[in-house]
């Protein structure tokens, strides 16, 4: 075959295959201008947390000046909060927290969804039954309470904070894999793979599972978007790693001068507000590029 | 199955549940690291070396797991709940007085998502690519990405500090305050921007559900049969079409009651509202676990009464269900 054909290289029929529909999602999300702007903003967030701690290491908790300096003044451009401390420097520091804790909260969150939503869904019976009762009863529980709980008990840090939030928050990632893996197991491709005798783990991670990753993906950036806003709840409940600066532990600390001072407490919000923002703008994006026939909805 | 079979089942399936959310309770206490009878007790408390040595015996500290655990569900059967000790009360007394307040601040900003929510996704549905719509659009957004917490301050700074119109804490003007009608209308008063608030996020969910689900319903063949008699639209859209569009949002209703839970934590500790959330909040600062653990405990009971009661407005408004199938 290969000495048959030798203008073409022997590996490209396979290339082509796997990459084109990849190709063709990037080119439906780039088309997306409110997709691509999330996408660079969140870009620029990253980059900004990354090098932000290089070009000021300072302490964010110590005071900068004098206190509730309204914005502008005296050099201060965002002001200073009820401690004096420098808010261009807490917001810097604080995407740290809200980043780290966004992106493993929602590492966890999926990794638990998927292994509940596939054994359940494809294995069915009674391992369903039982993984399908473990997640209604999770679903019962209010998310945040749950959450305040667990790091109460366990002291604040990024740890306990992180998994707290992921721990509360996987139910609806597992029946969305789950109702994908119901309808996946039935297709010819499946069957076929059982035909010639493949083992339940290859089917389940090697073959099912890729063709449940559109929506997956998705929901993995809700996920991440969902996470920052928890995160953030929980510092504002005074749950946060007294270690770590965080937008939400700005909020709640600058709240009793809110009438006053408005700008120690609506900087943050505003940080949170555009960082979750843009992650559900790539979310939608990924949505739209991934079904382009229910874009209209 | 006929009805009452089917409730029994419920019903059935319910305890099971909570009598899961004790286990997690006593398991999460007991996993804690510290000194259980100080974190019983509440660290910032500082309670006495007596009072130490009355917990470990009461709650049998030195005992096997599942001996503590039969213990603790013994005590749970009782109705007891432990002890807040920073009230110096039965943690129930401490959470039924903070009741009313969260249910009055989560029923009726559910009741405004949905109808408010239902009412704007029926007129966008008619025209998918209008105006409305594209508000829908732009609200599920914000409704997404706002942090609640932040949106009822914000709300505080506009609302109620530079157009001073609401009042910025609390339920009621205190002892000083009227009586009577006059006492109903100062709690709505200070009820509207909390409820503003709460509400916003699932306004736009609602608006955007019951759009998709009119969608759906107006392309049906029995929609098209009607307007082919000849019936006026507004007849075919708001007798024929919403009765089965509204079905998704009654099914979402009692599902998103634990997530309307968990924004009732941040906007009454915003508002000062005294209700569970704000206890829930005071209970943090206090260390006092016993009072948040019955808390969690009370939400949970709270959101499978409210699945119950979906499952059965469910069963009433579409008499196609008829088994127990579960969604």
């Amino acid at each position: 075959m290969t000495e048959s054909t030798p203008a073409v290289p022997a590996e490209e029929p396979v290339v082509i295959e796997v990459e084109r529909p990849w190709r063709e999602v990037w080119r439906m999300f780039r088309a997306n201008r409110a997709a691509v702007a999330g996408l660079v903003t969140l870009l620029l967030i990253v980059l900004v947390t990354v090098l932000g701690p290089f070009v000021y290491p300072v302490d964010p908790f110590a005071a900068a000046g004098p206190l509730l300096l309204p914005p502008g003044e005296q050099g201060f451009l965002l002001g200073t909060d009820q401690q004096g401390r420098d808010l261009v420097i807490g917001l810097l520091y604080g995407s740290q927290s809200t980043l780290t804790v966004g992106a493993a909260a929602a590492a966890i969150t999926i990794t638990i969804g998927i292994l509940f939503g596939a054994l359940a869904g494809y294995y069915r019976g009674w391992v369903e039954e039982v993984l399908m009762r473990i997640t209604e009863f999770f679903q019962v529980l209010p998310p945040l309470l749950l959450a305040m709980v667990v790091v109460l008990l366990f002291s604040p840090s990024i740890y306990s904070i992180s998994i707290a939030i992921g721990v509360v928050s996987w139910p609806a990632t597992a029946r969305l894999v789950r109702a994908e893996f119901l309808r996946l197991r039935e297709l010819d491709f499946v069957k076929a793979e059982r035909a010639i005798g493949a083992r339940n783990a290859r089917i389940i991670w090697t073959i099912i599972l890729p063709n449940a990753a559109p929506p997956l993906i998705v929901s993995a950036a809700l996920s991440v978007g969902i996470a920052i806003l928890f995160e953030a709840g929980l510092a504002f409940l005074q749950l946060s790693d007294p270690n770590v600066m965080s937008w939400g532990y700005l909020i709640s600390v600058n709240r009793p001068q809110i009438l006053e001072a408005w700008w120690p407490v609506t900087f943050p919000g505003l940080a949170i507000f555009i960082t979750v923002l843009s992650v559900s703008l790539i979310g939608d994006g990924l949505n739209d590029a991934f079904n382009p026939k229910l874009r209209q909805r | 199955m006929r009805l009452p079979a089917v409730i029994a089942k419920r019903l059935g399936y319910a305890l099971a549940l909570l009598f899961a959310v004790l286990v997690l309770n006593f398991t999460l206490l007991y996993l804690a690291p510290g000194d259980a009878a100080e974190t019983i007790a509440g660290e910032a408390g500082g309670a006495s070396p007596e009072m130490l040595a009355k917990i470990r015996k009461d709650y049998g500290l030195d005992l096997p797991f599942l001996d503590q655990l039969y213990l603790y569900l013994l005590k749970v059967v009782q109705g007891d709940f432990g002890h807040s000790f920073y009230f110096d009360q039965p943690v129930t007394t401490v959470i039924f007085e903070n009741l009313a307040p969260t249910l009055l601040l989560v029923v009726s900003s559910l009741l405004i998502a949905i109808s408010f929510g239902t009412f704007l996704g029926v007129f966008a549905a008619r025209r998918p690519n209008g105006l409305l719509s594209q508000i829908i659009t732009v609200l599920a957004l914000l409704g997404y990405a706002l942090p609640v917490f932040w949106t009822g301050i914000m709300l505080i700074i506009l609302l109620a500090s530079v157009i001073p119109l609401f009042p910025t804490s609390g339920m009621d003007s205190g002892p000083l305050g009227a009586a009577g009608f006059g006492y109903v209308w100062e709690v709505l008063h200070h009820l509207a921007l909390p409820v503003l608030t709460l509400s916003t996020i699932y306004l736009a969910f609602y608006s955007r559900l019951s759009r998709a689900s009119m969608m759906d319903v107006l392309g049906a063949d029995y929609i098209r049969t009607a307007r082919a008699k000849g019936l006026n639209e507004r007849v075919v859209v708001f007798k024929h079409a919403l009765r089965n569009a509204v079905l998704p949002v009654v099914t979402f209703a009692g599902l998103q009651f634990g997530a309307l839970f968990s924004g009732a934590v941040l906007v009454e500790t915003v508002f000062s509202w005294p209700g569970l959330g704000t206890l829930a909040f005071d209970s943090i600062l206090r260390r006092d676990t016993p009072t948040l653990l019955g808390i969690l405990f009370f939400s949970a009971l709270i959101v499978i009464v409210a699945n119950l009661l979906t499952d059965l407005a469910y069963r009433l408004v579409d008499p196609r269900i008829k088994s127990a199938a579960r969604a």
